[in-house]
């Protein structure tokens, strides 16, 4: 188990990159610490894999240098670096049995015979596998194919990372909760140091200590579920996170006053002068509807009633506009929104400002 | 949905079943026939039983060219098909390069089969060819015309030109299948180049292998085109291998009784050794 340290990071897969989009990976400086889960999140071709590989040592960074713990392992090959990975589809060895298939990478390397069953040995009571070690890994289901592939990393007690790539894709959805938290217990047990990448913001919010959300090749912002949520640090974040996403509009700021349209708002902190696109983002979940005229106007679309809540999708100013009320509440006629001003975010040029309070 | 029982449909098939019995059940029937008689011309047959099955099954003739047949086979098989794997694996998996290299693969496949044995029969003459005169300029005595081991030789190596390619082309669709991940798998899991090769590489060839292995051994067993134009079963009948045997004997001493024999023997045989050779191999897929 080792921390991770990416320095000055960056990849393309052009030989001779000239501009910054010729980067599918920019420049990214961080350290994953020692046993602790992250996930990857973001949208497909984002370059969450590309990283993914830089880490595993699938792909060698055309920039900066790659750290486990002291030592740097940018030129080190995948077997060198002492890493697992768990990738999209299950890779299994199809001619070899369950207990053959865990053994396989102990034996490479020449582990003692004795200790290869003692460890596969407790690699499949650690799994649920029992039932089916001695079986043909092949006509397996994909979720037990899947453990197999996790299986391979686990049964090799020091490995430095266990990476995921899209571990849960082809399994069933029930089984998919089922196998995250297996996942996590096994995290909480043995203390691995877990990257595990996704496109889907459950299982990001859900495995995680801390989420990397990365937009265009670039890491737009790093933090807890709840900082994800409360302060989404680019506007990105704030759609991308959370069912609705953010409600972002275009408005001017001045001070600790918003003007949005005709309306203006008292905002709780106090605002520099700011350049270029000037936005404010608001979580559906903190706007309110009144009856009473107080707020903004807004034209509601459509209401969808999703059981535990509903979403009212309205349009303000000609935007889309949401939000999220709790189950029961009535949707009144010429309804306004009034904005929660403490929950409110101040984007220029799509990244977070924070004001003086 | 309900299925609909109408016994005319039966009448669908005729024109199928018509075409099938005219190309192969009656031609079969008519060898079948011609095995268990006897003629002197004129169209006058006499009924003789099992005779000529006995007479060629007891006969050195035959056992030799059933001999030299095994060996050409299992001989051809074993350099084909371990080569045919090993040029797969050396070919590039994408880009401008695996387009030539299959483009120059599928060449020996295109070359019509008499023209093989023209052009290997010119190319290994020991005073004009190619080959045979350089062999002999290095100071290898070689003339496929007098030696058995030289003939044997120039046959063996005209097979393997010619056919390697067909294992090469199905080893690489088998290859082609394999997706990147396993690769990157085995290599994190600390896999040697053999570890890969034998247990991703040829599980995941397993199928075409079988395929490339039945056709090869089919294709070698009825082999005639290529002997008869390089060496003619010659020198003596030291290449005779059975198909070129079953000609001469039907049509060069017009032995109709024995050839047809023969060829059913012939028949049954490669009929028996794919039906082994398929069901072994396709053992391990049903457990």
């Amino acid at each position: 188990m080792a921390q991770i340290t990416l320095d000055q990071l960056a990849h393309s897969y052009m030989p001779n990159p000239r501009s910054e989009a010729d980067f599918a990976l920019k420049q990214i400086d961080h350290v994953w610490e020692d046993g602790g889960a992250y996930a990857l999140l973001g949208p497909s071709g984002c370059g969450k894999t590309t990283l993914l590989n830089i880490i595993s040592g699938l792909l060698v960074p055309s920039r900066g240098r790659i750290l486990f713990d002291d030592q740097d392992v940018t030129a080190l090959a995948p077997e060198q670096r002492n890493i697992a990975q768990v990738f999209q589809f299950p890779v299994i060895y199809d001619t070899m049995t369950v207990a053959e298939n865990l053994a396989f990478p102990l034996a490479n390397r020449k582990v003692p015979k004795d200790e290869i069953e003692k460890r596969v040995k407790d690699t499949i009571a650690m799994l649920d596998l029992g039932d089916k070690a001695r079986r043909r890994a092949k006509g397996l289901t994909a979720d037990e194919k899947q453990k197999i592939s996790l299986g391979r990393g686990l049964v090799r007690y020091d490995v430095n990372a266990i990476l995921f790539d899209e571990p849960l894709t082809v399994i069933d959805p029930h089984m998919k909760w089922q196998l995250r938290t297996q996942l996590k217990e096994l995290h909480h047990k043995f203390g691995h140091t877990m990257i595990y990448v996704t496109h889907d913001q459950t299982e990001a919010l859900t495995f995680a200590d801390k989420v990397v959300v990365m937009y265009e090749g670039e890491v737009v912002q790093i933090g807890t579920p709840e900082e994800l949520f409360d302060e989404p640090a680019h506007t990105f974040v704030g759609y991308f996170i959370g069912s609705p996403g953010m409600n972002v509009l275009p408005c001017q700021v001045e001070g600790d006053r918003l003007r949005l349209g005709a309306q203006e708002l008292v905002l709780q902190r106090r605002y520099p002068q700011l350049e270029g696109t000037v936005e404010m983002g608001v979580r559906p979940e903190f706007v309110g509807l009144s009856a009473n005229g107080d707020g903004l106007p807004i034209t509601v679309s459509a209401v969808e009633d999703i059981g535990r809540f509903k979403i009212v999708r309205a349009r303000i100013e000609g935007r889309n506009f949401d939000a999220v009320l709790p189950e029961g509440t009535e949707v009144p006629a010429n309804a306004t929104a009034v904005i929660d001003p403490r929950r409110i975010n101040i984007y220029q040029d799509s990244h977070l400002v924070r004001g003086e309070a | 949905m309900e299925k609909i029982q109408n016994n005319k449909a039966w009448f669908m098939v005729l024109p199928v079943l018509l075409i099938v019995a005219l190309n192969a059940v009656v031609p079969l029937m008519t060898v079948v026939n011609y095995s268990v008689q006897d003629t002197f011309g004129n169209n006058v047959f006499f009924f003789e039983g099992t005779r000529w099955f006995n007479e060629v099954l007891a006969s050195d003739r035959f056992h030799g060219a059933l001999m030299r047949q095994f060996f050409f086979t299992f001989t051809i098989l074993a350099i084909e098909i371990p080569l045919g794997v090993a040029i797969a694996l050396a070919m590039p998996r994408s880009g401008f390069w695996a387009s030539v290299c299959l483009v120059l693969m599928a060449l020996p496949l295109l070359i019509p089969w008499n023209v093989v044995g023209a052009m290997w029969n010119i190319y290994a003459l020991p005073d004009i060819g190619l080959l045979g005169f350089g062999l002999n300029w290095l100071g290898i005595p070689f003339d496929y015309t007098q030696q058995p081991v030289s003939a044997w030789f120039t046959v063996i190596m005209m097979d393997v030109w010619h056919w390697t390619s067909l294992v090469v082309l199905l080893a690489y669709a088998g290859l082609q299948s394999i997706d990147e991940n396993y690769y990157r798998a085995a290599q994190i899991d600390g896999a040697s180049r053999w570890a890969v090769f034998r247990y991703i590489q040829l599980p995941k060839m397993k199928h075409v292998l079988t395929i490339a292995i039945l056709l090869r051994f089919m294709d070698s067993f009825m082999i005639y085109t290529e002997p008869f134009v390089l060496t003619g079963g010659g020198p003596g009948n030291t290449t005779t291998v059975l198909s070129i045997d079953l000609v001469k004997a039907a049509l060069g001493e017009f032995n109709l009784g024995i050839a047809s024999a023969m060829s059913i023997i012939y028949f049954l045989m490669t009929l028996l050794v794919c039906w082994l050779f398929y069901t072994i191999t396709m053992q391990g897929e049903k457990q």
